[in-house]
Formats: structure tokens, sequence, C-alpha cells
């Protein structure tokens, strides 16, 4: 195996986890503010399609970008509208915005899958990006695929360093405790969701902006429920997202490399193996928080607040 | 009061007798229904079959009426589908193979609906027709043309599933591709996917990162043409003309045309004469046809065209003895040709110098 290969396979491991680190690091801003939006899939395929026709129309990435990210906030604002002033349902109205996302796309797009588009190129910066296995290793990349690592560092800085990232863990663990000493629960959480919107939405233009340049109805691929399940893997850890995004992209990608040398792994097992490590990281951390006072699971997560109770 | 009731009288026996009369000078509409696997925008396997019933609908006008269902799953929700629509249609498309066992349920429990089961080979009931194309006969041809183009010699192979359909495509192109250049090598890799373009792009890249430099795909999505475009290698169309998604990688694309086929049995159905057949056309037959061949230097095109016309006429079946399978024992010996059936349609195994392992 070469250089050059490896290279590539990092490269491609990169570009299949991006999507997944910007989905579930906006859902795990949602959910350490006690909201279970189950819609991320439905909010991933709006930003694609979202990105792919401003970039049709504009030729502008940036335009195109901010398209998706203002698409998805505008659909998750329809989950929190429901779920924080309705008060419905975490788990049914997540349902319902995949569902409803999936079908807006799909009918909005229709005229769109005829078209290309250009791909956003990865950042070339001269001499730096030149240098042997460093250059194409480190200053390469598509510049969304930073994007996605500065997210995390920034969601870890918001949630960790700051008051207001204390006070939005604080809701996702009590909001009734937090609700009677001042806090406003409700303007918290929607944020927090409008900002989940956002992210899936990125994610969802990253793969018709940066991965393939079409447009098809589908094309997320479950990609957001395999985000949800992310954000168990890291037990609501940022950095963590970065570990389970690398793994759960880096198997896909890896599998079809090993096909390719003819390495055979049942793709099957291979499918199956990121869900299981879900499963088994859900049980230990059960297990573990069972006789602790701050446990990792954020307390209140898909209840419903309403400041009277 | 009385002059009002004559009037509605008069209306009413008019009016029944005006029905009477245009019911007798235009017949019900057949009402043709088609189930597909994924959205009718893939511009690959979907997009052709509606590109058929589009076709049927041209040719038919009022005499059919069209029920499309897209993305339908092949797992209990398609048995769902086909008995919804079995209620309200005359005959039904299903246009996957993996909807095989739920069409042969259904097919048993409404006699009176035709079936029509796209690429299988099951048909215990009387009203079940099943139907493929020969893509082996395109593929021998875009076999031949990557052996040539090929500088790596190295063809990447993006593969769906392990089903004879697939099988047989990448053995024909295979073998043609090593008439023309015997040096040539297949990379192939199953993404267990119809469609995902995201996972189909993954693939492509990873085959062109391993020294691939001619792409073939049995998948739906146009990704692998824009991989292919993107990293400057060469990619053949699958199912519908791919060129836009690959203007300086596009060599040529296997087109499916089932717009005749569809006709054929559901004019059929109005008159009556339908019956239940087994259909497995070709090049011959236009079942199978090519987009514009681009990008290929004229000697390669015109052997390609030779190609098409030698299986054409039957001068060259893509399956021409001697053949060995992959673990060295003897399929097809000289000159010999297999049998339609059990050899081809169920095919289950590599030629002889394909190196992968042959997935289980």
């Amino acid at each position: 195996m070469n250089e050059g290969l490896i290279i590539a396979i990092i490269i491609g491991i990169s570009i299949a986890s991006a999507p997944l680190i910007f989905a579930a690091i906006g859902e795990l801003v949602v959910e350490r503010s006690g909201v279970l939006n189950l819609g991320v899939e439905g909010m991933m395929i709006v930003g694609a399609l979202a990105g792919f026709i401003v970039e049709f129309h504009t030729e502008s990435s940036l335009l195109a970008v901010l398209a998706a990210l203002l698409a998805g906030m505008a659909i998750a604002s329809i989950f929190a509208f429901l779920t924080q002033i309705l008060l419905t349902n975490h788990v049914a109205t997540g349902l319902a915005l995949t569902l409803f996302g999936l079908g807006i796309a799909a009918f909005v797009g229709r005229s769109y899958t005829e078209e290309n588009i250009e791909l956003i190129s990865e950042v070339h910066i001269p001499l730096i990006s030149d240098l042997p296995v460093i250059g194409p290793l480190l200053f390469s990349y598509n510049p969304l695929v930073y994007l996605a690592f500065i997210m995390v560092f920034l969601v870890w800085w918001f949630l960790f360093k700051t008051k207001q990232g204390l006070i939005l863990r604080a809701i996702g663990d009590n909001h009734d405790a937090a609700h009677a000493i001042g806090h406003n629960v409700i303007r918290y959480r929607v944020l927090a969701i409008l900002f989940g919107g956002a992210m899936a939405g990125i994610g969802g233009a990253f793969l018709s902006l940066v991965q393939v340049p079409i447009w098809g109805e589908g094309m997320t691929a479950g990609r957001g429920w395999i985000a949800l399940a992310l954000v168990v893997f890291s037990s609501w850890q940022p950095f963590k997202v970065i570990l389970g995004a690398l793994i759960f992209g880096g198997i896909t990608v890896i599998q079809l490399h090993a096909q390719g040398f003819d390495i055979r792994i049942s793709a099957a097992y291979m499918s199956m193996l990121p869900y299981l490590a879900t499963i088994v990281i859900l049980v230990s951390l059960r297990i573990r928080d069972k006789n602790k006072t701050n446990r990792t699971m954020p307390n209140c997560l898909g209840r419903i607040f309403h400041s009277t109770t | 009061m009385f002059n009002g009731r004559l009037t509605s009288i008069v209306k009413i026996s008019l009016l029944s007798a005006i029905m009477a009369l245009t019911g007798n000078v235009f017949a019900d509409p057949v009402k043709a229904a088609f189930i597909y696997i994924g959205p009718t925008g893939d511009h690959g396997w979907t997009y052709a079959h509606d590109q058929g019933a589009n076709y049927l609908k041209d040719k038919m006008g009022d005499n059919v009426e069209i029920t499309r269902i897209e993305s339908v799953a092949e797992n209990s929700d398609s048995a769902r589908v086909i008995t919804s629509l079995a209620r309200k249609n005359d005959i039904i498309f299903t246009t996957s193979f993996g909807y095989m066992n739920p069409t042969i349920k259904v097919a048993a429990s409404y006699p009176d609906v035709k079936f029509e089961h796209a690429t299988g080979y099951m048909r215990p009931t009387d009203n079940i027709s099943t139907y493929s194309a020969r893509f082996y006969e395109g593929r021998h041809v875009i076999g031949k043309i990557a052996g040539r183009m090929t500088e790596s010699n190295v063809i990447g192979y993006i593969a769906s599933f392990p089903i004879p359909e697939v099988i047989r495509g990448i053995n024909s192109a295979f073998l043609a591709a090593r008439s023309v250049n015997p040096d040539v090598q297949i990379k192939i890799v199953w993404v267990y996917t119809w469609f995902d373009p995201g996972k189909e792009a993954d693939a492509a890249n990873a085959l062109i990162a391993q020294g691939a430099d001619i792409i073939m795909q049995h998948t739906d999505s146009t990704a692998a043409m824009t991989v292919a475009e993107e990293k400057g290698v060469y990619a053949f169309g699958q199912a519908s003309d791919m060129t836009a998604w690959g203007p300086n990688a596009h060599l040529t694309s296997i087109i499916n045309d089932w717009g005749p086929y569809y006709l054929r049995q559901v004019q059929g159905v109005k008159d009556g004469t339908w019956t239940s057949t087994d259909t497995f056309d070709g090049i011959r037959q236009g079942m199978v046809k090519f987009a514009r061949m681009t990008n290929m230097p004229i000697d390669v095109k015109n052997e390609a065209s030779k190609a098409i016309i030698d299986v054409m006429t039957g001068a060259v079946h893509p399956f021409t003895g001697p053949i060995n399978r992959q673990d060295g024992s003897v399929w097809l010996a000289d000159g010999e040709t297999p049998p339609m059936f059990p050899d081809i349609i169920t095919m289950d195994f590599y030629v002889e110098g394909i190196d992968s392992q042959y997935p289980n």
C-alpha cells in the first residue's frame, strides 16, 4: 500500500465523516438542552436541496452553504414552534419532521435532478499545501471539513466554558429548577433547536456540494439517523462526536477499499458495527450512571416543559 | 312542479343515453400501475422505467391510465403497495428483482389482474409475466471499450447486490475487456444499495485511488460519473444517457428502453390477448441501446460499433467458450455458448481471470 493511497483513504474518511459531525454536533446541543429532535434526517435533506439549488443558480458556494444553514433553521423552527410553544411530543414531532423534510425536498427538488453543479473545491494554500505528506494530510481538505472540526471545538467551548453553556446544560438536566431561578427555558431551547437545524442543514449540503455534485431524492440515505446514534455514542461529549464520526464514516470507506484489495469482511457485519458499539456504550453508561447524581445523559431529555407545572 | 319533474326525467334519460353511447364508443381505459425501487429522478434504473411509462402514455393516450409509485422498499412495504394497486388496476409492473416474492403472493390472490415482474424468473400463476433485458450484451460492448481505453489496466466496477443480473454484467464486461487486452484486471466493490449517491461516490473514489482509470457501475445514480469527471478518469453511464454528468469522462451509457415492451403488454390487456410470457430481449430487439459514444478514438468507436452489430446479428455471443469458472472448472467448451436457463438466468459464479472473491 503506497502513501498516496493512504492519503486518499484518509481524505475519503474525512469526507464521509464531516456530514455526520455537522449533524451530530448540532443535535448534541439540542439534546444537551433537553430536547430530542428526531428530525435530523429531514433537516439534512432540506439543507442538501437548498444548498444545491442556490449553488446551481448563483454559483456561489458561500451563498449555497448559507442557504442550507437557513433552510435547516427554517424547518427546525417548525419543530421548535410545535414542541416549545404547543408542547407536542418530541418523538412524534421529530419523526413527522423527518417525513415532512424528505417529502418536501423530493417535491421541490423534482426539476433539479437533471442538473449538476461545480463541487466546492479543496483549499490550496501555496507552498504549505504542496509539502509532501503533511500538505495533503493537513492542509488540503475541503473548507467545510475544517469548519466541521472548528464547530466541534466551538460547541465544546460554548457548553463548558461560557455561562450560557452552563445554563443550557442546567436546563437540559433540570428545567424546573432552571426555570425557578429565572432562566428562560423556552428561549434557550428554541435557540438550541435552531442551531441544530443550521448544523443539520450544512451537513446535508456537504453531501450535495462536496461529496457529489448532484441532487437526488433521499440522498441523505439514513445519515441523519446515524448522527442521532452518534450523539448517544459520544455520551453527549463534543469531542467524542469526532471520534464516533471517524469510526462511523471510516468503516464505510475502509470497507470499500478492503473490497478493492479483495480483503473479504462481510459488508453486513461492518455496517452493523457502529450501531453495536452504540448499544454497548448506552448500556455501559446506564451501569456507570446508576449510582451517580451527575449523569451523562441530560436528565430532562425529551421531557416537555411547561412553566406552570 | 309537474313540469320540473318532467324536465328532470327527460334530462336524466338523455344523460343516460349519452353515457351509454359514449360507453360504447370509448371502452374503459386500461389501468396500468408501475412500482419503482428508487426515485424517478435517479437518472438510472427507475428513470428508465419511468421513461417507458411515459412512452406508453404517449402512444396509448386516453386508452391507458397510469399510476406510478416510487421509492418502494423491497420489504413487506412492497407487498402492501402491490396489494393496494391490485385492487384498482388491470396490469401492474413491479420493476425490481426484490419484488419477486410479494408479486407472486399478491398475484395468487388477484387472478384477474396481470402482473409483470422485471428481472425475475418465477411465474407460478398464469397471470404473471417476467421480463428483463440482456444487459450483459450491453456490458459486452462497454467491456471492449474499457479494455481498449484503460492505461492502468484496472477497471473499477461498482456493484450493487450479488444477484444473477449483476454477476452476468461483471462476467460479460470482464471477458470482453480481456478479449481485447489480456493484461486487464477488474476490481469489484459491492455497495449493497441501488441508490445512495454518497456511497456510490465513496466507492468510485476508492476504486480510482486503487488505480482504476475506468469506472463501470451497476448502481442507479449519476454519482460515479461525476466523480470520474472530477478525477479525470473514464466512466460508463447506467440505464440512461449520463453524458451531462461527465462531459469529459463519459464513454457511452447502456440505455434501457422499456417503452415498446410496456406498450405491447398493455395493448395486450386492452385487446384481451395478454398471456403469461417470459421476455428477455437485448440489442437486437432494441431493449438495450447505447448513448452516443464520446471521448474515444475512432478505432475504438469502430470496434465498439462492430461489437454491437456482432451481438445484434448473433454472430458473437458474449459468453462463448472456452470459458472456465473462477475455480478453474470448465464452464463452456471451445465455441460453446450457454443455454439461457439455468446458466445465464441463474449465474452465480465469476469466470476465470477475475481476482476478487465471489461475494457470499
